[in-house]
């Protein structure tokens, strides 16, 4: 298996930030991933797991904060794209989600 | 039994009922852990802990419900993420015990977010708290069998969440030697007719062993004498056959004896109330309280919204009157009230969301979003002068404007406001524009008593049949039915049998009360001859 690398930031326009339940779904999505993904607020790190919970709430992101993600190994672009467009998407919570 | 003479402790009942059943300290968990002969061990206990902590989160997911649902779910993340307990496993290794290991390894997390400078993230170091108080419990053996059924939970304070996990069907209470009345374990407790007292004082420390619960009066007694448990089970008994007899009547319509028709509307504190009603055994809510989506840092739009819709929807058509949020005074929202001296009479209800437009538009939005659902009635709280009425009502024009220029289904609700301040119950001729009034008889009384309805040593006063707060009432409702403007009353009074005929007579028909009192409160409204 070829190993792949992917690099890509993201402005976090959520109400509060990356804060409980967008963890969680931030978490989660990272993890349906094999690549190695990690989260930085600085594009010169320190980069720490984007699969940990733990570590991604302790980063305290709150909104107007721009994350850097890096992924390496299989399906290392796809990941990116994907949290990419969680974030972009407000995490499926804010406005977008319009009511018929 | 025992020789020592009775303790008798006096507090404040927080949610009405009876227990007798063993004592049971929710906050001495740690200084039972025995250390394990070697570091595997050690390791594997906190291992196993932690395993055992996220099967009872998981349980619990399974019962819970939307915002519980949230929390839990967010707990039940960090419980299973390896990096929480990395730096608890690498200090076992060096040599230290388990408990303390990892109390130490959350204490670290937990003074990571009470630095933050970020509200939100500062008030997530309560569910830190609860995580590393869950392991510890499994790990000092306090859970696993050590509460017993029918126990009387027993502390400072208590987490919702442990009110959610323990099994009430066995009876049970919970005694409170600090608390409130209007804590969101107090409301929980009320709708699942848990009796529980607050403010019982740093003396429920001394007691142990066998105890009576009586949240009716209000006290705590240990060491009781054979005689005090005999009148402890009659009195229990009693209130049982009151509360099953009035269960007669909740399937009727409010009438008085003399066959007035009385509206009666319950109270609503989390969307997932709704679930354990009957819709055919009430007119409505009166009164949904929008706190508890607060209670975890701001909600979003989509959240508010679902809650809100979600109510509307079980209502069938029946009105709902939703209050925007009361935050301030005793119910601090992170990220948005502000630390004062005298929070009661600060910015707090309609002050501090005209004070924060850009939380309280968001609020609106999803209010105005969720009106088409069914039928929705807003009130605002806390209203003194007519002014902020106004501007309330502006934003609300606004905001309609907007989610039409983006072509988003909504609709105007009729706006109202509380009744609580007593510049609007003295004069109440400054509103005669609004949709409704809706008495909050806990507030107006506080603040026409001057004694805060959270302290103990002043509970006497806040005493809503005083006949100052009665006149207050009267002339509401005489000025509500003079100017074809109705009212009605959402307070603990509404569902309190002593005051409902005061209510009554004072020319209010319509009553607000607590799902677990609407039965006894047609009861007694069924009792009152006008």
């Amino acid at each position: 298996m070829m190993s792949a690398t992917a690099v890509a930031s993201v402005l976090i326009t959520h109400e509060v930030g990356l804060h409980a339940r967008p963890s969680v779904k931030f978490t989660k999505l990272a993890k349906t991933f094999a690549a190695r993904v990690e989260m930085a607020l600085d594009a010169d790190g320190p980069w720490i797991d984007a699969k940990s919970i733990v570590k991604v709430m302790a980063t305290k992101a709150p909104k107007g904060t721009t994350i850097h993600l890096r992924a390496e190994g299989e399906g290392a672009s796809a990941v990116v794209e994907a949290l990419v467009a969680l974030v972009e998407r407000d995490f499926d919570e804010g406005d977008h989600a319009k009511s018929a | 039994m025992n020789d020592r003479p009775p303790i008798v402790l006096n507090g404040i009942a927080a949610s009405p009922g009876f227990a007798a059943g063993p004592l049971c300290r929710l906050d001495t968990a740690l200084a039972s852990y025995a250390p394990k002969a070697t570091r595997a061990e050690e390791i594997e206990a906190l291992v196993g802990a932690i395993a055992a902590a996220s099967a009872a989160v998981a349980e619990l997911i399974a019962r819970a419900d939307g915002e519980s649902a949230d929390i839990l779910e967010f707990q039940l993340a960090m419980l299973a993420d390896d990096s929480l307990a990395e730096p608890a496993l690498a200090a076992i290794g060096q040599g230290e015990d388990a408990a303390s290991a990892w109390t130490r390894a959350l204490d670290n997390e937990i003074a990571g977010y009470e630095a933050s400078g970020d509200d939100y993230f500062r008030a997530r170091s309560a569910d830190l708290t609860d995580i590393r108080d869950r392991v510890l419990r499994v790990l000092t053996g306090a859970e696993s069998g050590a509460v017993p059924a029918g126990a009387i939970l027993a502390g400072e304070d208590i987490a919702p969440t442990r009110f959610l996990e323990t099994d009430w069907s066995a009876g049970g209470g919970i005694a409170l030697s600090a608390g409130s009345s209007a804590s969101h374990v107090a409301m929980l407790a009320r709708s699942r007719g848990v009796p529980m007292v607050v403010g019982l004082g740093d003396a429920l420390s001394a007691l142990a062993g066998e105890v009576l619960l009586d949240a009716k009066a209000g006290t705590l007694t240990g060491f009781a004498a054979p005689a005090d448990i005999v009148r402890h089970r009659a009195a229990a008994a009693a209130f049982a056959a009151a509360r099953s007899s009035a269960a007669a009547y909740l399937s009727k319509p409010a009438r008085t004896a003399d066959g007035t028709p009385v509206l009666a509307y319950v109270n609503v504190a989390d969307p997932s109330d709704v679930e354990a009603i009957d819709v055919t055994t009430c007119d409505g809510v009166g009164l949904m309280r929008t706190e508890f989506l607060f209670s975890r840092g701001l909600p979003d739009e989509e959240t508010q919204y679902r809650a809100y819709r979600k109510v509307l929807e079980w209502a069938q058509g029946k009105p709902v009157t939703i209050r925007t949020v009361d935050a301030g005074g005793d119910k601090p929202v992170p990220g948005f009230t502000v630390a004062e001296g005298n929070p009661f009479l600060g910015l707090r209800g309609i002050r501090l969301s005209l004070s924060r437009p850009d939380i309280f538009r968001v609020q609106i939005r999803a209010l105005l979003r969720a009106a088409v659902h069914g039928t929705l009635k807003v009130m605002f709280p806390m209203i003194a002068v007519a002014s902020e009425y106004e501007r309330a009502k502006a934003m609300f024009a606004e905001e309609a404007l907007a989610l039409s220029a983006l072509g988003t289904v909504h609709r105007m609700p009729p706006l109202g406001i509380m009744v609580e301040v007593p510049s609007v119950a003295i004069a109440p001729e400054a509103f005669s524009d609004v949709a409704f009034f809706s008495i909050g008889s806990n507030d107006l009384t506080q603040y026409v008593m001057a004694a805060a309805r959270d302290n103990a040593s002043v509970a006497a006063l806040n005493d809503t049949s005083h006949p100052a707060v009665l006149r207050l009432i009267r002339e509401v409702a005489d000025f509500g039915a003079a100017r074809g403007i109705s009212v009605s009353l959402c307070g603990d009074a509404g569902g309190d049998p002593a005051l409902i005929p005061h209510l009554l007579e004072a020319g209010l028909r319509e009553l607000s009360a607590s799902p677990a009192q609407l039965a006894a409160a047609k009861a007694a409204i069924a009792g009152v001859m006008l």
